[in-house]
């Protein structure tokens, strides 16, 4: 997985590519808790993420549950696959996803 | 690593699909096997024409259950069966591990606000929901999980 990273001001983009799940979820943690500090905004971008597992996730969560405190968290651009895994994990009602 | 085709069990054969060459690997039971893992399912499919969800659903699954094999079992080794048909794949994890039956699992409650969340459980509720089968049997020593998917 790729991960690309901008920042304007205290605005985080993140735009995340290939697949999230237990190999590549280490990445995007490590990702997260350097950038975050002082973060009001964090958007990802999912254009480019095939799908996610669990392990994924639980590293969606964790960021959500650092912005719900700081600020916000916006997920774009999901797909089929990604939308259903998070309808089942009814993860679609704790992230705002547009 | 090894991979080899074998005629199909009597095992598989009562599952009632029509005969398809099986493969199997047997590997280590760490979360650096999952490559390798990826990979035999990557090739086991490629013959199909699986559908690009499906595809993606497969490999979440793999993930889910590879990944709690690997923390959790114990196992000394793991042996992964795949065999795909043109519109259906049957996929076979035995662990020598101690006794675990996933689809025991309770679900976990997917109404919770992220701060009540706790994210165990989520991976083996995912594989229940996304495939057609998941069934559980304990015989000889191992933990035989064998999954099926239709499209």
């Amino acid at each position: 997985m790729n991960i690309t990273k901008k920042t304007d001001g205290t605005v985080l983009y993140l735009a995340l590519d290939g697949r999230l799940d237990t190999t590549t979820a280490p990445q995007l943690e490590a990702e997260l808790k350097g950038s975050l500090d002082g973060i009001t905004e964090l958007n990802m971008d999912f254009e480019k993420l095939e799908y996610l597992s669990s392990a994924g996730l639980r590293v969606i969560l964790a960021a959500q549950k650092t912005m719900n405190k700081q600020g916000k968290m916006t997920i774009r651009h999901v797909n089929e696959t990604i939308h259903e895994v998070f309808e089942v994990t009814g993860f679609i009602d704790i992230l705002t996803i547009e | 690593m090894f991979i080899e085709k074998k005629p199909q069990s009597d095992d598989i054969n009562s599952l009632d699909f029509k005969s398809n060459p099986m493969k199997k690997i047997t590997v280590s039971p760490q979360l650096d096997s999952m490559d390798t893992v990826m990979a035999f399912f990557d090739e086991c499919l490629a013959e199909q024409n699986v559908p690009a969800k499906v595809a993606a659903q497969i490999n979440i699954a793999v993930d889910e259950i590879f990944s709690n094999i690997a923390r959790y079992s114990g196992a000394s080794s793991v042996s992964i069966d795949c065999e795909a048909g043109e519109d259906h794949v049957v996929l076979r994890f035995a662990d020598d591990g101690r006794p675990y039956d996933p689809t025991e699992e309770a679900d976990p409650d997917v109404t919770l606000s992220a701060e009540e969340r706790d994210i165990g459980g989520l991976g083996i509720f995912m594989v229940k929901k996304t495939m057609d089968d998941v069934a559980y049997e304990y015989r000889g020593g191992f933990n035989i999980l064998t999954i099926q998917k239709r499209w």
